[in-house]
C-alpha cells in the first residue's frame, strides 16, 4: 500500500508438532474465527475437520472439463468425417460413437486434467506473488518443520492483545509474531 | 476427537511440552507383534527438518564430480540423435534399413520401447495413490520425471518416421486440421487415436508432475540465498503458502488428477497396442494385445525405474528414504508384471494353434523358429526367465543384482517390440515379397542417440528439481502423524 502507515495483516503463532497445531486449529475454529489459517509444511490428516473447512469443490471443476472434452471429441469427429467432407474410408460407417470413443476418451481426460488444474489454482486464488507472510523469516520454516497458525487483522473477532493472549493462553503457541500488511 | 480431549487436558500446562498426569489412559494399546511390524518408509527416524535438507541440498549444492562427465556424454548422445534427425529428413527415410516388407521396424520399435518407460512413472504416481501406497512417496517424483523425458523420446520417432515430416505436422494429418483438398484426418484409424493418446499422455503426466512439484517448489523458494534462484523458484511456486485451505483443494485435485491418470495408463498402451491389433496382420491381430501390453509397459517401465534410482540412491545417499524395502516392492512389481507378459507370450502360442488359422500359426512358429530366432529367445531369457530370480529374497534384496536385472528387463522389452513389429511383417503372403530386415548405421545411432535425449533431461532434472518429493515424505513419517507420539500426540486416546 502506498500509505506510510503499517497496516496490520495479523498474528501468526507458531508450534513445534503437528498434534499442537491441530489443538490451537480447534481452539481457533471453536472461539469462532473466520479469517485464519494453518499452515503446514505438508497435508495434515483431519486438520480439515479441525479448522471445520468444507469439502474442496475442484470436482466440480473436472466434472465439466470432462464433459467439455468428451462432447468436443464426438463432436468434432462427427463434423469432420460425417458431415463436413464425408469419404467412405475401408466401407467402414462414416459417423459412429464406437470409432470415435477412444479419441473423445482422451480428450475427456485431457480438459477434465487442465480443468483440474486451473480450479484448485482458481479456487486457491493462485497464483499470487505478494504475501505478506512470506516476508516473515521465521514462516520460512512453513515449508520445512514448523507449523503456523495465523489469525488476519480483517477477522471481526480480532482484536490485536486478546488475540495475542489467545493465542498464547490457550493454543500455548511456541512463539508469536505480529505481521505487517 | 481425541486431540480435542488431549487439548481440553493440558490446558495448564506450558506451551509445547504435555503433561503426563492430564488423564490416566484408559486403555492400554499393545504394539502389533515383531513379525508384523513393518519397516519404516524412513530409516532411523530422520526429522522433518532432516528430510527437507537432504533433498533440497542435492539440487543447492554444485554438483558431485561425476556430472559434469555424465551431462557431457548424455549432451553428445543428444546431438548425434538430431543430427541423424536432420540426415533422415533432408535426405529421405531411405537412410534407414526398413524397407518392403518390414516397413515399420526400429521407428516404431523405440517409439513403443520409450513410451512403455514411461508406463512405471504414472501407475507410481497415479494407480498407487489411489490403492494408498504409502512407499510411492519416495521414488514417485524421479519416476514421474522419467516419464515426461521417456515420452520426449518415444514423441520424436513417430514424427520422423513418416519422412516428409512438415506433412505430418502442418497442414498435417496428426492435428485435426484438413490438408489442402479439404478432406480431414479420419478417426477410423488407431495411428490417429494414438496421436491423441501419446500427446494427452505427455501433456497430463506434466501437468500431474508440476501439481506434485508446487509445495517443492515453495520450499526451494524458502531456502534460496541467490535472488536468481528466489525468482525461479518462486515465480514456478506460484506463491504457494503451505495454507491447510490450499491443501485442501490441493489434496482434492491431486486424487483427481491420480483418477484421472489411472484409466488414461491404461488406454495409453491399450491404444498403441491396436496399432497392430486393429490391422490384419497375422501376429498382430490378436485380442490379447491390450492387457498384454500394458503389463509389458509397467514391466519395463519399473526396470528403467530401478536402473535410474540405485545408482541415484548409491551416488547422492538417499539409503534412508528410497531404502532397500522400497528396491524390493519394485521387484515384486516386476515379478507380477514379468508373470503376466510371460503368460502372455505363451497364450499368444496356444491362440494361434488354437485359432486354426494356418497364416497365424506360420507367423508365430516364424517369430520362434524362423530367421529371427535369435531376437525371439533374447526376449524370452531377458523377459520370462530373469524376472523369476526376483522370487529369491536375498537377490532382490541385493542393489547390484536388481540394478544389473534391470538392464536385462528393458533389454528384453526392446527386444519385444521388435519381435512383434518385424517378425510379423518380414514374411508376407506371398513368399515372392519375403525378406530380411537389417539396421542400417542411422538406424542404430539414432535410437543410442535416444538416451542421450533421455539422460541429459534426467541429469537437469537432478540438477535443479528436488528429486524426491518432500512433501509427501514427511506426510508419511510418524512425525508428521498428529496422533503419533513423534507427532506430539500425548497417548491417551
Amino acid at each position: 500500500m502506498s500509505s506510510s502507515v503499517s497496516r496490520p495483516h495479523g498474528l501468526l503463532a507458531e508450534f513445534e508438532t503437528p498434534a499442537d497445531v491441530m489443538n490451537a486449529a480447534i481452539r481457533c475454529r471453536d472461539a469462532g474465527f473466520t479469517k485464519w489459517d494453518v499452515y503446514t509444511p505438508f497435508p495434515i490428516h483431519g486438520m480439515d475437520d479441525a479448522m471445520g473447512v468444507k469439502k474442496s469443490q475442484v470436482g466440480w471443476f473436472t466434472f465439466v472439463g470432462g464433459v467439455t472434452g468428451f462432447t468436443t471429441g464426438m463432436t468434432m469427429i462427427w463434423f469432420m468425417n460425417k458431415f463436413d467432407y464425408p469419404l467412405v474410408v475401408g466401407g467402414k460407417p462414416l459417423f459412429t460413437p464406437l470409432y470415435a470413443f477412444p479419441v473423445s476418451y482422451e480428450l475427456t481426460i485431457l480438459l477434465g486434467a487442465f480443468a483440474t488444474l486451473f480450479g484448485m489454482l482458481f479456487l486457491n486464488r493462485l497464483p499470487k506473488f505478494y504475501n505478506p507472510l512470506l516476508k516473515v523469516e521465521r514462516f520460512k520454516r512453513a515449508s520445512d518443520d514448523r507449523f503456523f497458525v495465523c489469525i488476519e487483522a480483517t477477522d471481526p473477532k480480532y482484536a490485536s492483545e486478546a488475540t495475542r493472549q489467545f493465542l498464547a493462553d490457550e493454543c500455548h503457541a511456541a512463539a508469536i509474531e505480529y505481521v505487517e500488511e | 476427537m481425541a486431540t480435542a480431549a488431549n487439548a481440553a487436558g493440558h490446558g495448564a500446562g506450558k506451551k509445547g511440552s504435555h503433561d503426563p498426569h492430564d488423564a490416566p489412559p484408559v486403555l492400554k494399546v499393545y504394539d502389533p507383534p515383531k513379525e508384523l511390524e513393518r519397516e519404516p518408509l524412513v530409516l532411523n527416524n530422520r526429522s522433518l527438518g532432516w528430510i527437507t535438507d537432504t533433498i533440497a541440498g542435492i539440487c543447492e549444492k554444485p554438483m558431485p564430480k561425476w556430472w559434469w562427465p555424465a551431462f557431457i556424454v548424455s549432451v553428445g548422445g543428444m546431438g548425434m540423435m538430431f543430427s541423424l534427425v536432420a540426415y533422415l529428413i533432408s535426405t529421405g527415410v531411405g537412410v534407414w534399413g526398413l524397407n518392403q516388407p518390414a516397413d515399420w521396424a526400429w521407428d516404431i520399435t523405440n517409439f513403443v520401447f520409450w513410451i512403455g518407460i514411461g508406463h512405471a512413472g504414472t501407475l507410481i504416481s497415479a494407480v498407487l495413490f489411489l490403492l494408498r501406497q504409502k512407499w510411492r512417496t519416495s521414488i514417485n517424483r524421479a519416476a514421474e520425471a522419467m516419464t515426461l523425458f521417456a515420452v520426449a523420446c518415444a514423441g520424436i520417432f513417430p514424427v520422423v518416421h513418416t519422412g516428409r515430416v512438415w506433412f505430418a505436422l502442418y497442414p498435417g494429418f496428426l492435428f485435426p486440421v484438413p490438408n489442402a483438398n479439404g478432406i480431414w484426418p479420419q478417426f477410423r484409424s488407431p495411428l490417429l487415436w494414438d496421436v491423441f493418446a501419446v500427446s494427452t499422455y505427455g501433456t497430463v503426466s506434466l501437468l500431474f508432475w508440476y501439481v506434485g512439484l508446487i509445495p517443492d517448489l515453495a520450499t526451494l523458494r524458502d531456502r534460496s540465498k541467490s535472488l536468481l534462484r528466489k525468482l525461479g523458484y518462486g515465480f514456478f511456486a506460484l506463491g504457494w503458502t503451505n495454507s491447510n485451505r490450499h491443501w485442501s483443494n490441493y489434496e482434492k485435485a491431486y486424487l483427481i488428477f491420480a483418477g484421472l491418470s489411472t484409466p488414461l495408463v491404461l488406454s495409453v498402451h491399450s491404444i498403441v497396442s491396436f496399432d497392430f491389433a486393429v490391422s490384419q496382420v497375422p501376429g498382430w491381430h490378436t485380442t490379447i494385445f491390450p492387457p498384454y501390453f500394458v503389463a509389458g509397459a509397467i514391466f519395463s517401465g519399473f526396470g528403467m525405474v530401478l536402473t535410474l534410482l540405485i545408482p541415484l540412491r548409491a551416488l547422492f545417499s538417499l539409503h534412508d528414504i528410497i531404502t532397500t524395502r522400497h528396491i524390493e516392492l519394485m521387484c515384486k512389481v516386476i515379478l507380477a508384471t514379468g508373470s503376466i507378459v510371460g503368460y502372455a507370450y505363451g497364450m499368444e502360442f496356444f491362440i494361434a494353434w488354437y485359432g486354426g488359422s494356418p497364416y497365424e500359426l506360420y507367423a508365430f512358429k516364424n517369430r520362434a523358429f524362423g530367421p529371427y530366432w535369435w531376437a525371439y529367445w533374447s526376449m524370452i531369457t531377458c523377459n520370462v526367465i530373469s524376472p523369476h530370480l526376483f522370487w529369491s529374497r536375498t537377490l532382490r534384496t541385493s542393489p547390484v543384482f536388481v540394478w544389473f536385472v534391470s538392464i536385462v528387463v528393458n533389454i528384453g522389452m526392446w527386444f519385444e517390440r521388435f519381435v512383434i513389429i518385424v517378425t510379423s511383417l518380414h514374411r508376407d503372403y506371398l513368399p515372392s515379397s519375403w525378406g530380411y530386415f537389417t539396421p542400417s548405421w542411422v538406424d542404430v545411432f539414432t535410437f543410442v542417440g535416444s538416451f542421450g535425449l533421455f539422460m541429459t533431461l534426467f541429469l537437469l532434472f537432478i540438477r535443479f528439481l528436488p528429486v524426491i518429493a518432500i512433501s509427501e515424505v514427511k506426510a508419511v513419517t510418524p512425525q508428521a502423524d498428529p496422533h503419533h507420539p513423534l507427532g506430539g500426540a500425548t497417548g491417551h486416546h
